[in-house]
């Protein structure tokens, strides 16, 4: 049986067991294997989909490299946010200080490119050779007559969790900036969604169509102008709370605009998603109008919807995903498609997070925080699962024990959100567990269905 | 014609990279160590290097790649990282139980001044646990390429655990970063010659393996330990690559050291490299080419000569690793194509000599950029015509902007399923290479003509 290390056991549970204690928001264990990633990838990860600024990454090649058009993040105009800009620090620099480099970078972005923003990215060796990036920015800043953004993401620094935060605080200090001339009543941001496959365009529509006003989609399809506006709106709607709250947050401090915490993943969070912000409005025609789109949009998925969950009735999942907010709505979702999740874990819930979960989920269910592959592969082996959901990391992890997969993470090109969002889950589920190559392979062959 | 072929700067030299043409040096050091029998690649530094190269590797290869970090916080940055190179040494021996693990350090942990070795040595002199072999490569990313890091790693490798001993038959093989595709193929190569050969890196099943009954902590395959140190009695090595520095290869190092000889030469692409090859393992096994080789040599031949008229004075443009830029223009220059520009991210100052070293003919007509991104090899591309391109998924972008087929090789194919598959060395890999030029080339005529056809 795979070996799991003594510290790492406080942060696994079986639902059932008691006491329920779960160990989690803490760094990961050296050597451990930890699928997590680090500062800079979080700070990355939310603003990259801000299509009309220039991203530029100061430190040594890897860290831009390794991010350049990863994200399926679409852009309705500009696209500026699929090029990877690095300062590229060599030794000399390393010893000298990168400081010239990056203005000069910096520059000869702004004058090509045209951007109406720069963020200036801090990878983990920038503050260690001395670097005053603060500095630089505000000089290009003052020169140039755009926004130039000093994201401190030194890896190091923290979680991934952190660098959302440093993220935020970068945003922040973009909102109130602009006017916010002709945003009406009966309006709000749209906060943590990233536009993968558009998903932000149908969320979007979905407001307007219940007649809500959209200042600022956040950061998806993100363009600067809207996100200077966006403190003229009434609402901020967040979804994917472990990013984008802290931005919530600032803007309910400063402007007193307050937030509801949302997901747009399956009927029934799609629904309350819309339901919520209805509610918020006190406004009969709105929450009329989500019913009907409700109604309607539910009506136009269900019956494929039941050709899958016959199929699917009773087979078993796993799901790993970053934020513990988008697994509960994968839990729900399976279980509209007739499927018991076994195995669920996020790379930074909390402690609400989890007894969230573990309230949600049957008994028998093993939760996961922080884990890694070792934990992950005995797991599913023992559970028995038929599908995994999770990211890149963890797909050979299925694939190789020869169990289904479904990529939900940032690089996917397939719309999950919304109601027809539901609909391609379902078929991304029901191609992925119903493929006759499972057949073909030894472990499953075996194993008892 | 577009510029005599000097390793050109038209534009000032750009103070950014935009969209890089190449790695960072702990990648190649994973890489390498993957190859390695019972070994687990170990970042000494943030967790985020070791995530991020994972998922960048996993996406080609489709392989569990497992990559251990000692996971740096803000204490670990002030006060150096021994503590959690430490912890992470013995999570990584328990979880894994490895045979070898090797320690590549990267920026942070070299920006900090981490004496990785030394603390190796302390950690193996606590006692406690035994702990398997530790090899430390110095990889920070702010010298070199992901290519800088592999050559390192098999150097480190070689120099940790290279031993003198009594001559034997067995060849040292370093071939290079190349696919498992093509490991596999320089195996059978030189079985068929009779020859035993040691491979390093080998991950030709480690990142390329079968499906598995159940979890394997660290993929089957690779080349033992004991294969390594067999090294230094080997009877030869036979060196790939000429772009990099020679003074400090492990070939070099193995007849330095140990008096192995070492025969250099470039990635064996195409006929007239592959001979080269084939000569000296003739040499060396005292017997001609074998018989199912020869008729692939033959078959090759016969289907240049079938074909030659589609590609005759196609130009293309060639980006990658040095080494396989090399290689590729060798084999476009035997079929009658003109690698018109040969870009690398790299920059040792030798692609230009070492691609006029193989094809003097393309002094006059090769522009060879080194040290190069994408921005600066479109912008070239864009200012000439170009028939089609070639090197890895990262310059999809700019096939799709010029409107040009492009032919998928080397690393990473992040857009495709077959990346580790992809043969590119040998008869049999220049047969594939080639088909697959021709059949793009005919493709995009039989695209373009306003009333199609399926006969020619």
């Amino acid at each position: 049986m795979l070996p799991i290390l003594e510290a790492r056991k406080s942060q696994i549970h079986e639902t059932g067991a008691e006491p329920f204690r779960m160990t989690c928001e803490k760094p990961s264990l050296a050597g451990s294997v930890s699928q997590r990633a680090c500062v800079f990838c979080g700070s990355r990860v939310v603003l990259y989909p801000i299509a009309d600024a220039v991203h530029l990454v100061h430190g040594p090649i890897g860290c831009a490299a390794y991010t350049w058009d990863i994200r399926g993040s679409l852009s309705s105009g500009p696209e500026l946010h699929r090029l990877s800009f690095s300062t590229d620090l060599q030794e000399r620099d390393v010893i000298y200080g990168g400081e010239k480099k990056l203005y000069k970078a910096l520059i000869e972005l702004i004058d090509q490119y045209h951007p109406n923003a720069a963020f200036v990215y801090s990878t983990c060796i920038v503050g260690i050779i001395g670097d005053d990036v603060v500095a630089v920015c505000r000089r290009v800043e003052s020169e140039r007559g755009i926004p130039v953004l000093s994201i401190q993401s030194e890896g190091f620094r923290g979680t991934k969790k952190d660098g959302y935060r440093a993220a935020c605080d970068g945003l922040s200090k973009l909102v109130g900036t602009g006017p916010t001339d002709g945003v009406g009543k009966t309006s709000i941001n749209i906060l943590g969604d990233f536009n993968l496959a558009g998903e932000t365009w149908m969320i979007r529509d979905y407001y307007q169509r219940i007649g809500v006003e959209v200042v600022a989609t956040i950061t998806g399809d993100g363009r600067i102008e809207a996100i200077r506006r966006a403190h003229g709106a009434s609402l901020n709607v967040v979804q994917c709370a472990g990013s984008m709250i802290h931005l919530a947050k600032t803007m309910e401090e400063r402007y007193g605009i307050p937030h509801l915490r949302v997901s747009y993943f399956g009927i029934e969070d799609m629904a309350k998603s819309l339901y919520d912000v209805a509610e918020f409005f006190h406004d009969a025609s709105i929450v009329e109008r989500s019913r009907e789109l409700v109604r309607a949009e539910v009506a136009a998925i269900m019956p494929e919807l039941r050709r899958y969950r016959q199929a699917l009735e009773g087979r078993r999942a796993a799901v790993y995903t970053g934020g513990a907010f988008k697994a509960f709505s994968l839990v729900r979702s399976l279980r509209t498609l007739g499927m018991k999740t076994v195995l669920v874990g996020s790379q930074t819930g909390n402690q609400e997070d989890y007894e969230l979960l573990r309230e949600l989920c049957d008994e028998g269910t093993i939760l996961v925080d922080d884990t890694n592959p070792m934990e992950l592969s005995r797991f599913v082996q023992e559970k028995e699962v038929d599908l995994f959901i999770g990211g890149v990391k963890e797909r050979p992890i299925a694939y190789k024990l020869g169990i289904g997969f479904c990529d939900h993470n940032h690089e996917r090109k397939i719309a999950l959100a919304g109601f027809e969002g539901m609909l391609n889950f379902a078929r991304e589920v029901h191609s992925s567990v119903m493929s006759p190559v499972w057949k073909l392979v030894p472990r499953r062959r075996r194993a008892p269905s | 014609m577009i510029a005599a072929a000097t390793t050109i700067r038209p534009a000032p030299a750009s103070s950014v990279t935009k969209n890089a043409c190449k790695l960072c040096a702990p990648l190649g050091a994973c890489l390498v160590l993957r190859g390695v029998e019972g070994a687990v690649p170990f970042l000494h530094g943030s967790q985020g290097c070791a995530t991020y190269i994972r998922r960048y590797m996993i996406s080609h290869f489709k392989e569990p790649l497992d990559i251990a970090s000692s996971n740096f916080g803000e204490t670990t940055a002030i006060f150096g990282g021994q503590a959690n190179l430490r912890e992470g040494l013995r999570n990584v021996v328990r979880q894994y139980a490895p045979q070898l693990v090797g320690i590549a350090s990267t920026c942070l942990a070299e920006t900090i001044g981490d004496d990785v070795g030394f603390y190796l040595r302390q950690i193996a002199a606590e006692g406690g646990e035994p702990l398997p072999e530790l090899v430390h490569i110095s990889t920070p990313s702010y010298t070199g390429t992901h290519v800088e890091g592999f050559h390192a790693t098999v150097y480190a490798l070689v120099e940790a655990l290279a031993k003198p001993g009594p001559r034997h038959e067995a060849i040292n093989l370093l071939p290079g970063m190349i696919s498992p595709a093509d490991l596999r193929y320089l195996k059978g190569l030189l079985s068929d010659f009779g020859l035993e050969a040691i491979l390093l890196p080998d991950y030709s099943s480690t990142l390329d393996g079968p499906i598995w009954d159940e979890y394997q902590r660290i993929p089957p395959g690779g080349t033992p330990i004991e294969a390594i140190r067999r090294m230094g009695s080997a009877r030869a090595t036979i060196e790939f690559g000429s772009t990099w520095d020679r003074s400090h290869t492990a070939g070099t190092l193995l007849e330095e050291r140990f008096g192995v000889p070492r025969y250099e030469l470039p990635a064996p692409m195409g006929v007239t490299q592959t001979d080269r090859l084939v000569d000296v393992l003739g040499e060396l096994a005292g017997r001609p080419l074998p018989s199912g080789h020869a008729e692939e040599r033959g078959r090759l031949i016969d289907s240049y000569v079938d074909a030659h008229k589609y590609i005759f004075g196609k130009r293309a443009v060639l980006y990658g690793e040095q080494d396989l830029v090399v290689g590729l223009a060798s084999l476009l220059a035997e079929i009658g194509m003109v690698p018109a520009l040969c870009a690398s991210g790299g920059k040792t100052g030798r692609l230009q000599e070492q691609i006029v070293a193989l094809e003097p003919d393309l002094r006059e007509d090769a522009t060879v950029l080194e040290g190069a991104d994408f921005a600066e090899i479109e912008a070239h591309a864009a200012a000439g015509h170009f028939d089609l391109a070639i090197g890895s998924s990262k310059g999809y972008g700019l096939a799709r902007k010029l409107q040009i087929p492009l032919i998928r090789v080397g690393f990473p194919i992040h857009d495709r399923v077959d990346g580790p598959r992809l043969l590119h060395l040998g008869y049999r890999g220049a047969q594939q290479l080639f088909d697959r030029i021709v059949n793009a080339v005919i493709a995009a005529a039989q695209d373009a003509s306003p009333v199609g056809y399926s006969y020619m």
